[in-house]
C-alpha cells in the first residue's frame, strides 16, 4: 500500500454531484403546462356545465341503471369463471374430443365480437321459436315461446357470460398449468384422486395466476356491460341516454356516466388487491397496506432513485 | 384364494415380499428405459438403487406406485399389482378409486421436495390423511405434530415452505409421506436437490426410518447411506440391472467393471 492511498481524504469528505436529468425536467413542465390547459378547460368551458352534472349524480334513474349495470356485471362474471372453469378444465382433459370442443368454444365465443353476439340472442327466435320438452309416450311437457323468456336482461346475461367465459377459460388453463407437475404427483403419491387434486392442490395454487386477470376482466367487463344499451337494458349508460335524449344536456351526463364508472372500477381494483394478497400469503411478501398502495400509485417524480 | 396369495403361487413371490418386480420393463414410445428389472425388498430391509443418470432407476422407482405404467413384467407392492387386479388370466386397470387407495400406502418422497407449496408444514401433513383417510382433523393434527417431531421440526409447524431450508422441507416431505403410515416408502434422490451441509441431516431422518424397521427403496447417490443403511445395494445401467449384492461386499469389491468405473467416480 503506498503513501498517497493511505493519505486520501476519508470517503464522507466527498461531495456527489447528482446527474442533472435535463429530460425529465423538460418533460415534467410539458405535462404541467397540459394538465394546466385541461383543468382550465375543464373549469371554465360552461358546455361541460357542472351544476347539471351535480343535479344528475345521484338522480334516482342514474342510480338505478347503476344498480342494473352491477347486477349485470356480477351475474355475467360468475357465471362466465363456472363456465370457463369447465371449458378450461375440458381443454386440459386427455380427452381429445373434449379438448377440440374446448378450443372450438374459445375461438368462436371469444373470436366473435361481443356487440354481435348480444345482437344474436337477443334475436334468437329468429332461429327458434319456441322450446319444448317432449317425452315418448308422455307428450309435451311445456313449451316457452323464444320472445317469452329472451328478454333483453336474459340476452344480455347470456351472450356476455359465454363471451366472457371464452377468456376466462384460457385465464384459467394458463394458471392451472403453471402448477408445478410435481405438486400434482406428490398429491398423487399420497392418494388424492383427480377431483381432490384439483379443487386442494391445483387450483389454489393456480388462483395467484388466475386472480389478478380475472381483475382486470371484471373491470373490463363492467365498461363492456355499457353495450347492452342496444338491446334496450337500463343500464347506467341507458338511463343516462334517457335523460338527455329529453334534455339535451349530454356532456354533463355522460360525465356523470364515467364518474360512476371510474368510482366501481376504483373499489374493484381495490379489492382485487386484497384477493390478491390473500392467494399469495404463502409468498411472505411484504405486507402492503391501503395507505402503501395510494401512496405509490400517486407518487410524484421519481419513483427509483438512480443508484 | 385372495389374490394376493394367487400372485404370490402364480408369480414365485418369496414370502414377507414388500417390493417384487419380476422382467419390468418401460419404453417411452421408441426408447426402452427399462430392460426387465428384477428385484425383491423383503419386509423392513432397505434396498438402495445407485447407477448414473439416464441408467433408469428413478422410473423404475416411480413404476412402483404406478406413476409411470410399467410396459412389460410384473410389480407387485405386498403381494398386489398396484395399477391393475389380475382375473382369469388378465391385467385388468383398476378404477381411480382403488388406485388412490393402494397408492395411499406406498410414500413417496421426491428429489424437488414437492411440499404443496400454499399450505404450511401441518396442513401439508394433515391435508391426506384427513381427505383421504377422513381422519378428524384433531387426529390428524395430533400425529402431525409428532411426525414434525420426529423430524425435528415441531418448531416449524406453521412455516410455508418457501420460509424453510432444502433440508428442512426434505424433512416435511417425508414427515408427510409417514402421515398415511405407508407400508413402504420410495425416495427419489432425496439430497441431491440439497446443498451439501444439508445432505446429513436428511439422512439421519432416513436412518431413523430405516432402524424403525420401514420397508424403503432408496435411489442415491449417497454411497455411505447406502453402505451404512442399506441391506442391498443394486446398481443399474442403461436399463439393466447390472450388479446387486450386499452394500459393503459390493463396494469393496465390485465384480462388474461398469460398477468399479461408477463408483470410482463417485466414491
Amino acid at each position: 500500500m503506498n503513501r498517497a492511498e493511505t493519505q486520501a481524504p476519508p470517503p464522507e469528505a466527498l461531495t456527489v454531484v447528482p446527474l442533472r436529468h435535463y429530460g425529465l425536467w423538460v418533460g415534467t413542465a410539458i405535462t404541467l403546462a397540459i394538465l394546466a390547459l385541461i383543468l382550465k378547460a375543464l373549469a371554465t368551458n360552461p358546455a361541460f356545465d357542472w351544476p347539471t352534472v351535480g343535479k344528475y349524480l345521484f338522480h334516482p334513474s342514474i342510480l338505478r341503471g347503476l344498480g342494473q349495470t352491477l347486477v349485470l356485471t356480477v351475474t355475467i362474471m360468475v357465471l362466465a369463471i363456472i363456465i370457463g372453469t369447465i371449458v378450461a378444465i375440458m381443454r386440459l382433459s386427455p380427452s381429445r374430443i373434449l379438448n377440440a370442443f374446448a378450443s372450438a368454444y374459445i375461438w368462436f365465443f371469444r373470436g366473435a365480437p361481443a356487440l354481435i353476439q348480444l345482437i344474436f340472442w337477443f334475436n334468437l327466435s329468429l332461429i327458434v321459436r319456441e322450446f319444448s320438452l317432449t317425452l315418448p309416450f308422455v307428450g309435451t311437457l311445456f313449451t316457452v315461446k323464444t320472445n317469452d323468456f329472451m328478454t333483453p336482461f336474459v340476452a344480455a346475461v347470456v351472450a356476455l357470460s359465454l363471451h366472457e367465459a371464452g377468456y376466462m377459460a384460457e385465464i384459467v388453463r394458463a394458471g392451472i398449468n403453471s402448477v408445478a407437475s410435481g405438486q400434482t404427483e406428490a398429491a398423487g403419491s399420497l392418494g388424492m384422486n383427480h377431483r381432490l387434486i384439483l379443487r386442494r392442490i391445483t387450483l389454489p395454487q393456480a388462483m395467484r395466476f388466475i386472480v389478478p386477470p380475472t381483475g382486470n376482466e371484471t373491470i373490463n367487463l363492467l365498461k363492456t356491460t355499457s353495450l347492452v344499451t342496444i338491446i334496450a337494458v337500463n343500464d347506467l349508460l341507458y338511463a343516462a341516454q334517457s335523460i338527455y335524449a329529453r334534455t339535451f344536456e349530454t356532456i354533463p351526463l355522460l360525465i356523470v356516466v364515467a364518474f360512476w364508472y371510474l368510482f366501481v372500477v376504483t373499489i374493484l381494483s381495490i379489492g382485487q388487491h386484497y384477493i390478491e394478497q390473500y392467494y399469495g400469503r404463502s409468498d411472505q411478501q411484504q405486507g402492503v397496506s391501503l395507505a402503501g398502495m395510494l401512496k405509490r400509485a400517486f407518487r410524484f417524480g421519481r419513483v427509483a432513485q438512480p443508484a | 384364494m385372495t389374490s394376493k396369495a394367487e400372485n404370490q403361487a402364480r408369480f414365485g413371490v418369496p414370502d414377507n415380499s414388500m417390493v417384487f418386480a419380476r422382467g419390468v420393463r418401460k419404453s417411452f414410445g421408441a426408447v426402452e428405459v427399462l430392460k426387465g428389472i428384477d428385484l425383491n425388498v423383503p419386509t423392513g430391509s432397505v434396498a438402495c438403487v445407485i447407477g448414473p443418470s439416464g441408467s433408469g432407476k428413478s422410473t423404475f422407482l416411480r413404476c412402483i406406485n404406478h406413476l409411470e405404467e410399467v410396459s412389460g413384467g410384473v410389480l407387485l407392492v405386498d403381494g398386489e399389482f398396484v395399477g391393475y387386479d389380475l382375473r382369469h388370466g388378465k391385467l385388468y386397470e383398476v378404477n381411480n378409486r382403488l388406485l388412490c387407495q393402494r397408492r395411499a400406502d406406498i410414500g413417496m418422497v421426491f428429489q424437488s421436495f414437492n411440499l404443496f407449496s400454499h399450505m404450511t408444514a401441518l396442513e401439508n401433513l394433515i391435508e391426506a390423511p384427513m381427505m383421504v383417510k377422513g381422519l378428524s382433523k384433531a387426529e390428524a393434527k395430533d400425529k402431525a405434530h409428532a411426525l414434525l417431531e420426529r423430524v425435528g421440526l415441531s418448531a416449524k409447524a406453521d412455516a410455508y415452505p418457501r420460509q424453510l431450508s432444502g433440508g428442512q422441507q426434505q424433512r416435511v416431505a417425508i414427515a408427510r409421506a409417514l402421515a398415511m403410515n405407508p407400508k413402504v416408502l420410495l425416495f427419489d434422490e432425496p439430497t441431491s436437490a440439497l446443498d451439501p451441509e444439508l445432505v446429513g441431516e436428511v439422512l439421519v431422518v432416513m436412518r431413523d426410518l430405516a432402524e424403525s424397521g420401514m420397508t424403503m427403496v432408496v435411489v442415491t447417490h449417497e454411497i455411505g447411506f447406502a453402505r451404512e443403511v442399506g441391506d442391498q445395494l443394486i446398481f443399474m445401467d442403461r436399463g439393466v440391472v447390472e450388479e446387486r449384492g450386499e452394500p459393503r461386499e459390493m463396494i469393496a469389491n465390485p465384480q462388474s467393471p461398469r460398477t468399479r468405473e461408477f463408483l470410482s467416480h463417485v466414491l
